[in-house]
């Protein structure tokens, strides 16, 4: 590990303090050091602990933008090499036979963005930066107080120490501890579904497709990885997929075949499996005076779309441009002036998000006939449309809308 | 709009008072002087972009001005006056209103950032002999009540080679129902009093003190509101900048 990831560092004055070195946390701070500002990383865990696969045994998508960002900001290069491109999405739904079939070369022919395991990423973010000489991290260490006047902020370590910016980012995740030090709700509910996490590996090529079908469980995601292995993003009914998780591995594969069918051949899961509850919630605020949500602290998706990572990826790219432009222009950049460009900015794309995955996960987890019947036209129809199409299409490789630069690779 | 009300040798009581009742809410962006922190980081990037071309510093560094120095007449509350701290320069900001003075000290301890704030006019510097490199007039000239000798001031106190940055409000039809009728009466912007139409100064009227006082004028550019943003552009029909130069 680098000289500047220590506990010990007599800096306690940055430009801005990220409390949290989750994959968005890492991602604020290269950003935020890319363009030139000093930054503090507060994490809780230990970083050899983080980058453990019992850990986040987790892959993610990263879409277009996503990858862009990642390569303007000096981490894409060291997970290029665990990246697996996707060339196109199938959306079905069993029964229906119907399909949705996004072809990236509708679009121009460019990848609609990577499978990546988050061990890998998260390895990625922490070589990028220790490579920043302006970027410090602080770990094992808990943010346990936060203490905001009107020219500054100060967070309290769990030692004592206080680390002053004039402003602090909560990365913090779902539960952050600061957004209730601050008072700000986030208002959410819980699905009544279980994701269950795997890794298979599988006889013939996926090709570098991504399914994702419509089960009556919930959302079954086979995403490729590199090699021929694929990352399994599973939604079932709470209960079932509690007694799924405690199978043995043969009965595990007997039930992973039935709902992946036959096109990849044989297929058996390798590695630990996982299982995470579902959970949605929107903050009522991303900003308040001196402080910013961003990533899951902000908002937290259901996995139906693969876009948790992206949003608060997009998020990153918001607030370090609305930063940097009033830091060079001379501004305080942690006043309530400053702070809501970023939240105008990202919220309508973030509740779309939370909007359309709620509304996707209902329509197809619900046995109504007539919600089967509109899910089918719906599919088909959307199939139909190519201009709709191009819009889905977009938005799955995260370069729709009002992109801030970086999501074009460019440094603001 | 409003800045300050510096005058030069004949200050008008009445806009001194009228200014001291709002000096203390000067800092609160949802307050009185809302409209003025709203148009700030507008009448900034023009004061850095032209600056930075001026003197050839990068303006993408976080000190481009680093060993400049900077004379803020009618400072007001420090609105333009932290952030150039910020950038590097070294900052001498002057109101005639003391409650101004006292709130902009008041907000810079709190900032943590060195400023010299002193009540005073520009004429009253100029017997010091010091000159700046920069020196911003910004929403000044059309509250004094002789904008001639005003200009001759901040001119004189100029250093060689330096650049003097200034904005006011034309005076036609269209300034006179957007800046007095619709900021003051309509929209609240503004406490109502706050503009004196008949003062406001054409662009010629400008070019001509500026030119009286020795200085070239190097550009004009307006400032409008697109879409809830204040930019600078070509459209000088209400909000103006312009910025002359010391060869
Ligand atoms: C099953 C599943 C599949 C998913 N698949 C995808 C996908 O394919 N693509 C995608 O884009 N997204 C996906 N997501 C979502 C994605 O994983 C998250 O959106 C993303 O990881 C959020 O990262 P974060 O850094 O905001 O939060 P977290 O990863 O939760 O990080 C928060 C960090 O803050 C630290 N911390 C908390 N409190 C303190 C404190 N007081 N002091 C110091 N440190 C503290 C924690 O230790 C932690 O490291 C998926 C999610 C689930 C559940």
């Amino acid at each position: 590990m680098a000289a500047n990831h220590q506990d010990n560092i007599a800096e306690s004055r940055f430009d801005v303090v990220v409390v949290g070195g989750g994959m968005i946390g890492l991602s604020l701070a290269c950003a935020a050091a890319r363009v030139g500002l000093d930054v503090a990383v507060i994490e809780r865990v230990e970083f050899e602990a983080l980058n453990s696969s019992s850990f986040d045994g987790r892959a993610s998508a990263i879409a277009l933008g996503s990858q862009r960002m990642l390569a303007a900001i000096g981490v894409w290069k060291y997970m290029e090499s665990s990246a697996q491109p996707i060339f196109d999405i199938r959306v079905s739904d069993r029964e229906s036979l119907l399909h949705l079939h996004f072809d990236h070369n509708e679009l121009d022919g460019v990848a609609f963005g990577y499978m990546v395991e988050n061990i890998k990423i998260r390895e990625a973010l922490l070589e990028a930066a220790s490579k920043y000489s302006n970027l410090f991290i602080i770990a094992p260490r808990t943010v346990v107080a936060i203490e905001r006047s009107v020219g500054n902020a100060a967070v309290t370590l769990d030692n004592g120490r206080v680390v002053k910016a004039p402003l602090i980012v909560a990365c913090d995740g779902r539960g952050s501890p600061l957004r209730a030090m601050v008072g700000i709700r986030a208002p959410g509910w819980t699905y009544p579904q279980n994701a269950i996490v795997c890794t298979i590996e599988h006889q013939f090529s996926h090709d570098g497709i991504a399914h994702e079908k419509f089960l009556s469980g919930g959302p079954f995601a086979v995403l490729p990885l590199l090699g021929k292995r694929a990352s399994l993003v599973w939604t079932e009914k709470t209960n079932l997929a509690e007694e799924l998780y405690a199978l043995d591995d043969k009965n595990f594969d007997i039930e992973v075949t039935k709902r992946l069918g036959s096109f990849l051949g044989d297929a058996h899961t390798i590695g630990a499996r996982y299982h995470y509850p579902l959970a949605m919630h929107h903050a009522e605020h991303y900003v308040d005076h001196r402080i910013a949500l961003v990533g899951d602290s902000a908002h937290g998706v259901h996995p139906i779309a693969g876009q948790g990572l992206n949003m608060g990826l997009r998020d990153v790219a918001a607030l370090t441009e609305v930063l940097i432009n009033n830091v060079r222009l001379g501004l305080d950049h942690g006043t309530m002036e400053v702070l809501q460009h970023y939240e105008r900015w990202r919220r309508i794309d973030n509740l779309s998000m939370v909007a359309v995955t709620d509304v996707l996960n209902r329509l197809f987890v619900t046995e109504g006939t007539m919600i089967k019947f509109s899910r089918k036209v719906g599919l088909a129809a959307v199939n139909r449309l190519p201009p709709l199409k191009r819009f889905f299409m977009r938005h799955a490789r995260g370069t729709g809308g009002s992109l801030p630069r970086l999501m074009d690779g460019e440094v603001p | 709009m409003k800045r300050s009300n510096v005058t030069h040798e004949i200050a008008d009581p009445s806009e001194v008072n009228r200014f001291a009742a709002i000096a203390e809410r000067w800092w609160d962006p949802s307050g009185e002087t809302s409209e003025l922190h709203h148009i700030n980081p507008a009448r900034l990037s023009y004061i850095h972009d032209w600056c930075c071309a001026h003197f050839s510093r990068d303006p993408n560094i976080r000190n481009p001005f680093t060993g400049l120095t900077v004379l803020d007449v009618g400072c007001g509350g420090g609105l333009l006056c932290e952030p150039l701290t910020r950038l590097g320069a070294s900052v001498i900001g002057i109101d005639p209103t003391p409650e101004t003075i006292h709130v902009a000290r008041a907000h810079a301890a709190q900032m943590e950032l060195e400023i010299d704030y002193r009540i005073a006019t520009p004429n009253e510097l100029v017997s010091s002999n010091n000159h700046y490199n920069i020196v911003l007039n910004l929403e000044v000239i059309e509250h004094v009540s002789d904008p001639f000798s005003h200009t001759q001031a901040c001119a004189q106190l100029l250093a060689p080679g330096g650049i003097m940055v200034l904005s006011t409000l034309n005076r036609n039809f269209r300034s006179f129902i957007t800046a007095i009728v619709a900021a003051e009466y309509i929209l609240g912007w503004l406490p109502v009093g706050t503009h004196r139409w008949h003062r406001f100064v054409k662009p010629s009227e400008l070019a001509q003190h500026v030119r009286d006082a020795g200085l070239r004028l190097a550009n004009v550019s307006g400032l409008t509101l697109t879409d809830g943003e204040w930019e600078v552009t070509t459209d000088i029909g209400v909000n103006y900048l312009a910025i002359a130069i010391k060869d």
